[in-house]
């Protein structure tokens, strides 16, 4: 009878292991993402300046206030420089990555002597933190010691680069150095896209007299479409999380020139004491990046099974 | 990635050929350009670089900023270099990639042979657990950490780390679980072997690629996160990139551009150093954070 009870146990036992095997990651994700985010939604509708939420006699440190924060938020004219630096930034840094990339693509696809030598040349930067090479980025365009000096001194004395200490034109140097990190990325994932090109396609329209031209502008390209959506949505989502390079590079000056959402809501949230506001501004960025996201999961999954 | 070049249908003249290989190699030097700026600087005095010397070789060479970067520079209140700052880097990356590769490897194993009604839609939620903005965590984040009293603490960030880490070790496991036999499996369960002798027996042997793609991804990661260091850790528990930004943009005193410098090439050494050992391991793990398989 014992026997037979173990036995029994130990099949149920090694039908519910997997589950879990599951929960603790699964359990993790609940509280510390979704739950997390609830909380911050939370915190959003409420007009909390600083933690903790509790004082030291038990009482509330906040109260709920409704749509309040959201009001405020976009009526602020320090969040609407970072949208519209965001937008300049992510429109410019989504182009040009995707540009640079295919370009690179399909020439290293043309047999390139040394494609070994070159292909981790272009990727390195992906390695490095953007703490790093946003420190390189910050002297080298630094009109004091970096290009604008290098040049004078080679004899251009009128020479002047200032983009990096000038409010029109700061968030551009962000928007090289970001291409800079990770255009060499996209370049592999076109490359890649590139290789699993069927070459009989390809041959059978150079026999009918197609230009290289043509080629790739109507069989080639269109073909790399699932390459050209993976590339959006990775730089889409890293355009959106832009923080270290801008507080490496000009920490969100001069004055609010290179202030994105990301940079905004830590400096509400950390040192302005505005905390609801600054949920609210990560709530606005999670829908964003929801928005991006949630569908093309949702394809990618739907798609494997 | 590995794959050789395929013999293309693409024809190309000579003087085309050329300025292909014109634009190849001049984006090479444009993405060579602040990794010769980092390493030059590094090792000259600051006037040479203060005169308008930032790209020429140095005149003198010199070891000294490389050793006050490491060991003697003022970072928080003791001058005491980046080394410290170094070893918090350490023993944070080393648990938390350990702990979050170990239960990426054991969900995959669940989600590709164990599957269960639901188990897409888990999945689903974790994969986009790996895509939020992590703003959006970071409020709840510190008021947790506060009341565990892990604020500031290694444990705390290796917490935070495995965390949003699961999500993505997860995918690289479960994509290569996903086309090993799973008739292996079933076999073995027929023999009588139970859940962690099939895991441990018959797929982890084989699980050595994926294995590396998953550290050197979380390896890369947590070494280079600024966001949740500066946010959880700070003064003497920062990690090397909260210090290096802090050793920057300290505004007293000399800027020494040749001490910051060396300070960067020491904090990006650890994954440059994966990058050139491993680069094709660290290639796939980037394409796989496109999703696809």
């Amino acid at each position: 009878m014992a026997a037979h009870a173990e036995a029994d146990f130990r099949t149920r036992l090694q039908a519910w292991l997997p589950k879990l095997v599951l929960s603790p990651s699964l359990a993790l994700i609940f509280v510390f993402v979704y739950g997390f985010i609830l909380f911050t939604v939370y915190v959003s509708f409420t007009d909390s300046r600083i933690l903790p939420f509790v004082d030291k006699n038990g009482q509330q440190t906040f109260d709920l206030i409704g749509f309040s924060n959201y009001e405020k938020l976009f009526r602020l004219s320090h969040w609407e420089i970072a949208l519209g630096n965001m937008a300049v930034f992510a429109g410019l840094y989504i182009v040009i990555c995707t540009a640079i990339g295919l370009l690179l693509a399909i020439f290293l696809d043309q047999k390139i002597r040394g494609e070994g030598a070159l292909r981790p040349l272009y990727l390195y930067p992906m390695a490095l933190s953007f703490i790093v090479t946003g420190t390189a980025w910050k002297w080298f365009l630094d009109p004091g010691i970096g290009l604008e000096n290098i040049l004078q001194a080679w004899g251009w004395e009128s020479f002047s680069f200032d983009w990096i200490k000038n409010r029109d034109f700061a968030i551009y140097t962000i928007v090289l150095a970001a291409v800079w990190q990770t255009s060499g990325f996209v370049m592999a994932m076109f490359l890649a896209g590139l290789r699993g090109i069927d070459n009989e396609i390809l041959k059978a329209a150079q026999m009918d007299g197609a230009s290289n031209w043509n080629l790739y502008r109507r069989i080639i390209i269109p073909q790399l479409r699932p390459a050209f959506l993976s590339a959006f949505v990775i730089l889409a989502h890293l355009a959106i999380k832009t923080f270290d390079l801008v507080i490496a590079m000009t920490g969100g000056g001069p004055g609010r020139a290179t202030e994105l959402p990301a940079t905004f809501m830590y400096s509400y949230t950390f040192s302005r004491n505005q905390m609801g506001i600054g949920a609210a501004s990560a709530v606005i960025m999670l829908m964003t990046i929801a928005a991006i996201m949630i569908p093309y999961l949702y394809a990618e999954l739907k798609e494997k099974k | 990635m590995a794959a050789a070049t395929q013999d293309s249908a693409v024809r190309t003249g000579r003087v085309t050929r050329m300025l292909i290989y014109l634009v190849l190699l001049l984006f090479a030097l444009f993405y060579m350009l602040p990794l010769y700026v980092m390493l030059v600087n590094s090792v000259k005095p600051l006037d040479e670089i203060t005169g308008g010397g930032m790209m020429s070789l140095p005149a003198q060479w010199t070891l000294e900023p490389w050793l006050k970067a490491w060991s003697t520079a003022q970072i928080g209140v003791q001058p005491t270099g980046l080394r410290p700052y170094f070893w918090n880097s350490i023993s944070m990356v080393v648990p938390a990639v350990a702990i979050s590769t170990v239960l990426g490897a054991l969900n995959g194993y669940v989600l590709t042979k164990w599957r269960f009604r639901g188990d897409t839609i888990l999945f689903g939620l974790m994969l986009f657990a790996c895509f939020i903005p992590f703003q959006i965590v970071l409020i709840p984040m510190a008021a947790v950490l506060g009341t565990l009293g892990l604020a500031g603490s290694t444990a705390g960030l290796v917490l935070v780390h495995v965390v949003y880490g699961v999500g993505f070790t997860t995918l690289y496991f479960r994509n290569y679980y996903a086309v090993f036999p799973t008739e292996l499996v079933r076999a073995a369960q027929i023999d009588g072997a139970g859940f962690f002798q099939i895991f441990w027996r018959i797929l982890l042997p084989s699980s050595g690629p994926i294995a590396v793609v998953s550290v050197i991804w979380q390896f890369t990661n947590i070494w280079n996160d600024f966001l949740f260091g500066a946010s959880f850790a700070s003064g003497d528990g920062a990690p090397m990139t909260v210090a290096l930004n802090n050793l920057v943009q300290s505004s007293t005193g000399v800027k020494e551009y040749n001490v910051h410098f060396a300070g960067a090439i020491l904090a990006a050494l650890p994954t440059l150093l994966v990058y050139i050992v491993a680069g094709r391991y660290f290639v796939r793990g980037l394409m796989a954070g496109s999703v696809k398989g």
